[in-house]
């Protein structure tokens, strides 16, 4: 019933995302792989929103414990993730420092 | 339901609506280092609508929130400080984080609605926590490899796939009877069990020439297992999340693979280890070597200059170094690129962050598939620390064990130098025939110190 229909709801927004993750990703410049990584890694720990349900709605002491190791954890890749995400990508510089910000028309 | 309720209801799940546009954004705009800074906002503003919009639940303990908040942002701050040539464990430690807090929602969610749950519900539940949990262990391991605390010659034992696959298909098995039978609540820690012991055996035989492979298969998984939570707790926004960061990890695993000549399956079963120590072992061949002196006059000669940076150059810090040559020699008008190799050093694009810590502007640093065609005029290919990636073997000896693979094309320069401690062969234990072509000449030396006594040479004659 309506488990099913949720089931299928879920199935499309899946398959969705994971074109979207293809196209996006695929145009992603090989010079950036690196925060890339660390940039998908604070945005899937995300998962927070689940543990942080654990912990507040406080349902058993197993949960709980279990919510709150696991809200620490996904903090912790939040806030690192995107700590050292920014510092990488500051550190890119073009050689042509000088020119415009715009400058992706710069010909040669 | 009070229509109060419903309202906040609506209003959390349009704040996860806006999170998830703003977290496929900064997917986006990391299409060019131009844009690359707007991922970090867009992602930061759609993480913390999601919190905030998660915490308007009612009834929430928001006392003990808060202290796991603050746990995390206090373990969290370090991890995001870490230096640059420690990037790679670092994400490999976050990919054990980022999994765990899967798994340990997964359990939970087990043990709270034990036996009601659906076969669907079960069968995600047990993708969740098995990919979770050997992701757990295996980017532990990976970590551990990384930082040296674990060896990092891959480990091989007679049968070992047969005992990886065998301890898969017992988790395997575990999770298809709680699929039919939810209520045996004593059978998932087991499952759980081995899929932590999997996760450490699945790792044992990779060598640290495969870690750009792992590291990007282990974020598909981390991604994979998000997603899994999402259809269990039925939340869209962690689908999304999920999905995307497991696209992300496949692709990057498929560029790696691609730039390795080796499928997946190779990968993780096919251990590297088999060194091919009958080459290894051969006779000394001659070899020409050169003193920083010389090294330096032909670089000052040259108009142009490709240097090769690889793992060698990340273990001898010799990035700053590298730069220094880098000015030296553009000052006295030589045409200075970086060619990097996709699988060069221990994740994707770790050269290019190392150069780019080193102040070496970003357009300098030119991949493998554009670079390769300008070798043959090219003056000299300077080679820091690599080795596997530049071996012509590759090219044209079958019988290689990397027979196959793209590599860069260093040898067709008119002259190659290869910075190297010894003439002993690299990390996957492969003989190089590039050392012993008539125009290479071999540099012995620690990376670091040898380009430090060029950059001496080329600055103390120029003035």
């Amino acid at each position: 019933m309506n488990g099913s229909s949720d089931l299928i709801n879920a199935l499309f927004i899946f398959v969705l995302a994971g074109f979207i993750g293809f196209e996006v990703i695929r145009r992603v410049s090989p010079l950036l792989h690196t925060p890339l990584m660390s940039l998908t890694n604070a945005l899937d720990a995300i998962a927070v929103v689940g543990a942080i349900m654990l912990v507040g709605e406080h349902k058993s002491t197993l949960a709980t414990v279990f919510g709150f190791i696991a809200v620490v954890a996904a903090t912790s890749n939040i806030v690192g993730g995107f700590m050292i995400t920014d510092r990488m990508l500051k550190m890119f510089k073009s050689s042509h420092p000088a020119a415009k910000p715009a400058a992706k028309s710069v010909t040669n | 339901m009070t229509g109060e309720l419903a309202a906040t209801q609506v209003i959390i799940e349009l704040l996860y609506l806006v999170a998830s546009v703003l977290f496929i954004l900064s997917l986006k705009w990391m299409s060019s280092p131009t844009t690359a800074r707007h991922s970090v906002w867009a992602g930061e503003i759609g993480m913390v609508l999601a919190i905030g919009g998660t915490l308007l639940n009612r009834g929430l303990d928001y006392r003990l929130i808060a202290i796991a908040l603050v746990l995390g942002t206090i373990i969290g701050i370090p991890l995001g400080r870490v230096a640059m040539t420690a990037v790679p464990q670092r994400t490999a430690l976050s990919h054990a984080f980022g999994a765990l807090c899967v798994t340990l929602v997964g359990s939970a969610e087990f043990y709270l609605r034990t036996p009601n749950i659906s076969r669907f519900m079960m069968s995600v539940l047990s993708l969740e926590v098995i990919l979770g949990g050997l992701t757990v262990t295996g980017s532990l391991m990976a970590a551990g490899k990384l930082q040296e605390i674990l060896p990092q010659r891959p480990l091989t034992y007679k049968g070992q796939n047969l005992v990886n696959f065998l301890l898969l298909a017992v988790a395997v098995a575990i999770a298809v009877f709680l699929v039919l039978h939810p209520e045996a609540k004593s059978l998932f820690p087991f499952m759980v069990l081995i899929a932590l012991a999997f996760g450490v055996l699945l790792i044992i035989p990779i060598g640290g020439a495969d870690m750009p492979t792992v590291i990007s298969l282990l974020n598909g998984y981390a991604g994979l297992s998000a997603a899994a939570m999402g259809f269990v707790l039925n939340s869209k926004l962690l689908i999304i999340a999920g999905a995307l960061d497991g696209s992300s990890g496949l692709i990057l695993s498929i560029i790696m693979s691609k730039a390795m000549n080796r499928s997946f399956t190779n990968v993780l079963f096919g251990a590297f280890g088999q060194v091919q120590t009958s080459a290894a072992a051969g006779e000394a061949k001659p070899v020409r070597s050169a003193t920083p002196e010389e090294a330096a006059a032909i670089l000052s000669a040259a108009n142009r200059v490709i240097i090769v940076p690889g793992y060698g150059m990340a273990v001898a810090q010799a990035q700053h170094k590298v730069r220094e040559l880098y000015d030296a020699l553009t000052k006295r008008g030589v045409d200075v690129r970086f060619a990097i190799h996709p699988v060069a050093g221990r994740m994707p694009g770790h050269m290019n962050v190392l150069l780019a810590e080193a102040d070496i502007p970003y357009d300098r640093l030119i991949e493998m598939d554009e670079i390769n065609s300008d070798f043959p005029q090219t003056d000299v290919a300077l080679v820091i620390g690599a080795n596997d990636v530049t071996n012509p073997a590759a090219r044209t000896d079958a019988s290689s064990p990397i027979y196959g693979m793209p590599i860069l094309d260093v040898d067709k320069a008119h002259t190659v130098m290869v910075i190297k401690r010894s003439m002993n062969p690299g990390f996957a234990g492969i003989d190089n025939p590039l050392y012993y072509l008539d125009n290479t000449l071999m540099l012995f030396g620690d990376a670091k110190a040898f380009v430090g006594s060029i950059v001496r040479e080329l600055t103390g004659g120029h003035g």
